[in-house]
């Protein structure tokens, strides 16, 4: 038994062995060498693996992929209307220059991650691959070992990044796969607002697996935005390692509005004290959607304050799994802990698995946590009907209302309405 | 203006109403009163629409259509108001924007242009002044941590908002102070017109000493046992409802 699911993962990594590396300095292969022996010691997650309990990846464990290509693609589809933003664009895990625009600014390196591993950066080479190595996640792991090209953004001390940076993460083509991979770097004191929308410009059961690292440094300020709108027909997986230093804020808002196969790994380490960390999350399914969210908060250090708001509305046959662990170490004084997951059914048939989890080491600490899951309240329904509004508006403010507080923490005013008029989109 | 011609219902199998009749004309008020349990409640619900009850038999024409036939927001469109004995508590739903929503999906319904946001403001502001209802309770949630009797306010504002034709005050009353019940009780009157009319439920006189009943009737197991003018709301205070089942079992 074991041999053949060893089998099945060398298989899934043979695909990989066409890309060429080469070129890229030897400290960057070191760690790809390092990584993939790493992936001799792991496999896929059986029925029995915790961590994946509640998400099978059939889909793409037997799928036969193909790596995605270079491929010029209309973005405007993609364009966040109204924003003002850098333009940073990836096509299956590849940057492409020509579609982007970048301003340039003193203070932020902006390049591909891959240029970035040439320019001999000591900023670079300290924190790239340092918060992802030998985690023992297999997704991490190939990422680790056979990722392409992604975005690197760095700010040095007190700066303030002029205009936010949009990346837009597009997949293409059939049972494509690819590996895109970020490094964002905010030095002491600086400020930086990042997007990325995850999408699809043609093609299904094409696979994304991406990797970001975020180092946030002291007394700096970070919020970055997931956008994901891959149509249900697509899978990923994308795995977030943050770590924190003392006096830093950092946020992350999570929209995800379809997928057959959504996995988000979100790790913040919070290795300082003072810090702030949010984390909030948006998850709309449809048909046979299947959105899951494993969050992981671990605060080392005093005097620290994490919130988090996870909120699903699953329709059809959806399923959404949300867990979200706060960890609060022994050192952990005072930290203030708050975690909600909330969800609401539009059908019968749709599941949701919330598992909210505290492990809490210190004993003078301020946690909270709770989860609920349930139908949209039929008698309010009936009392907006009474007064002339039409069922359809009644059921579209009942989710505005409910929908609404979970991304309230996107700074980004023109975000913030795309995101609204994607939830009014979807339930109009 | 109503016609309800032998209204019978029941939810979940079991028979509340038992055959209703009652016809209200324009300009007029009708007080229901009746013991706990009688079905008030159950007829105002089977008039807005509640799907959960099944009418089983009857009618109910307004304005000569067939409201049975209508969804519970059409039937609100036709002019059809229900002041709820339990207001709902709607949190994240806006009290102003819902009925702005009400508002102009009633006037799309009628053909009507949409109400420009300074009517609607300068609409907002007469009517919360109508019922002495605070502007910050009509700028949260709908009821959302309101009292009781902020609550019932909020049902007589949205009914001065809304201006139906037939407005279903049901227990509008309880949970009212006595200085609340007197601004409820003229809000509703400088509402009233020869063109509209109230039904108003009620177990208490008190309420009617303000908003006077052209009819009382009394409902009792499903049926409408009883009709009088205004003193019979007296007399049933007086002697409570035993005479009248007595009667009536008889
Ligand atoms: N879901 C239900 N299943 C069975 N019986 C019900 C259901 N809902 C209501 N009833 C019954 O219907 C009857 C009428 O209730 P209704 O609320 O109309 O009374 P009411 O006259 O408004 O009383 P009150 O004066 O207390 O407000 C009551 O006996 C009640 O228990
Ligand atoms: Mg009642």
């Amino acid at each position: 038994m074991t041999t053949a699911e060893l089998t099945k993962k060398d298989k899934f990594l043979t695909v990989f062995s066409s890309l060429d590396f080469k070129s890229e300095p030897e400290h960057y292969a070191q760690l790809r060498k390092e990584a993939e022996a790493e992936l001799l010691t792991l496999d896929f997650p059986t029925s029995k693996t915790e961590y994946w309990k509640y998400t099978r990846l059939g889909k793409i464990t037997n799928n036969n992929f193909q790596i995605g290509k270079v491929e010029q693609v209309d973005i405007k589809p993609f364009l966040i209307p109204n924003l003002d933003a850098n333009l940073l664009v990836v096509v299956n895990g590849f940057f492409m220059e020509e579609l982007s625009q970048i301003a340039s600014q003193n203070g932020i390196t902006v390049s591909s991650l891959s240029k970035a591993k040439t320019q001999n950066s000591t900023v670079f080479a300290k924190h790239f691959n340092q918060y992802t190595q030998n985690k023992s996640e297999l997704f991490l792991a190939i990422n680790n070992a056979f990722h392409t090209d992604g975005i690197y953004i760095e700010l040095a001390k007190n700066t303030t990044a002029e205009k936010p940076y949009h990346i837009i993460n597009i997949t293409t083509e059939n049972n494509s796969i690819s590996q895109s991979r970020n490094l964002f770097v905010s030095s002491a004191g600086s400020e930086v607002k990042i997007i990325e929308s995850f999408v699809n410009a043609n093609g299904s059961e094409n696979f994304i697996n991406n990797v970001t690292e975020i180092y946030v440094a002291e007394n700096s300020m970070v919020e970055y935005n997931k956008i994901q709108d891959k149509k249900d027909t697509n899978f990923s997986i994308s795995t977030e390692q943050v770590y924190q230093q003392a006096n830093s804020n950092f946020a992350i808002n999570t929209a995800t509005f379809n997928g057959a196969l959504v996995r988000n790994n979100l790790n913040i380490e919070v290795d300082a004290s003072n810090c702030e960390t949010s984390l909030s999350g948006l998850y709309l399914g449809k048909n046979k959607d299947h959105i899951d969210n494993h969050t992981v908060v671990d605060h080392k250090k005093p005097h620290c304050n994490s919130f988090e708001v996870y909120k699903g509305i699953l329709d059809d046959e959806s399923t959404g799994v949300f867990n979200g662990k706060v960890f609060v170490r022994q050192d952990a004084q005072k930290t203030n802990a708050f975690q909600q997951n909330n969800n609401i059914l539009l059908s019968d048939n749709a599941v949701m698995n919330s598992k909210p989890e505290l492990e809490i080491y210190a004993d003078d600490v301020k946690c909270s946590h709770g989860s609920t899951t349930g139908q949209i309240d039929d008698e309010a329904i009936f009392y907006l009907q009474s007064r002339g509004v039409g069922r359809k508006s009644a059921l579209n403010l009942m989710i505005n209302a409910f929908a609404k507080d979970a991304l309230e923490k996107v700074t980004i005013e023109a975000l913030q309405e795309y995101i609204d008029a994607k939830i009014e989109e979807r339930f109009a | 203006m109503i016609k309800i011609k032998n209204l019978h219902a029941s939810i979940d199998g079991k028979e509340i109403l038992k055959g209703i009749n009652l016809e209200i004309k324009a300009g007029e008020v009708h007080a229901i009163m009746g013991p706990n349990g009688s079905g008030k409640s159950t007829l105002s619900s089977v008039l807005a629409g509640r799907e959960e009850y099944e009418v089983t038999e009857g009618s109910v024409s307004f304005d000569g259509k067939d409201i049975l036939e209508l969804s519970p927001e059409d039937r609100a469109r036709e002019g059809l108001f229900l002041a709820f004995q339990y207001p709902v508590e709607i949190p994240g739903v806006s009290n102003i924007n819902f009925l702005k929503t009400a508002i102009n999906e009633t006037r799309a319904y009628k053909g009507m242009e949409p109400v420009s946001a300074k009517e609607f403001l300068a609409l907002v502001k007469e009517k919360s002044a109508l019922v002495e209802l605070d502007s910050k309770l009509a700028n949260r949630s709908v009821n959302e941590g309101f009292s009781g009797g902020e609550k019932k306010r909020n049902e007589i504002f949205q009914m001065a908002m809304l201006e139906p034709k037939l407005a279903i005050l049901d227990e509008t009353d309880s949970g009212l102070d006595i200085d609340a019940l007197r601004i409820v009780a003229n809000g509703v009157n400088k509402l009233k017109s020869p063109n509209n009319a109230t039904i108003v439920i009620t177990h208490y006189q008190r309420l009617l000493d303000y908003i006077v009943p052209d009819f009382v009737h009394v409902l009792y197991n499903g049926k409408i046992v009883k009709t009088g003018g205004k003193e019979l709301a007296l007399e049933l205070e007086e002697k409570g409802y035993d005479w009248i089942k007595g009667e009536f079992k008889v």
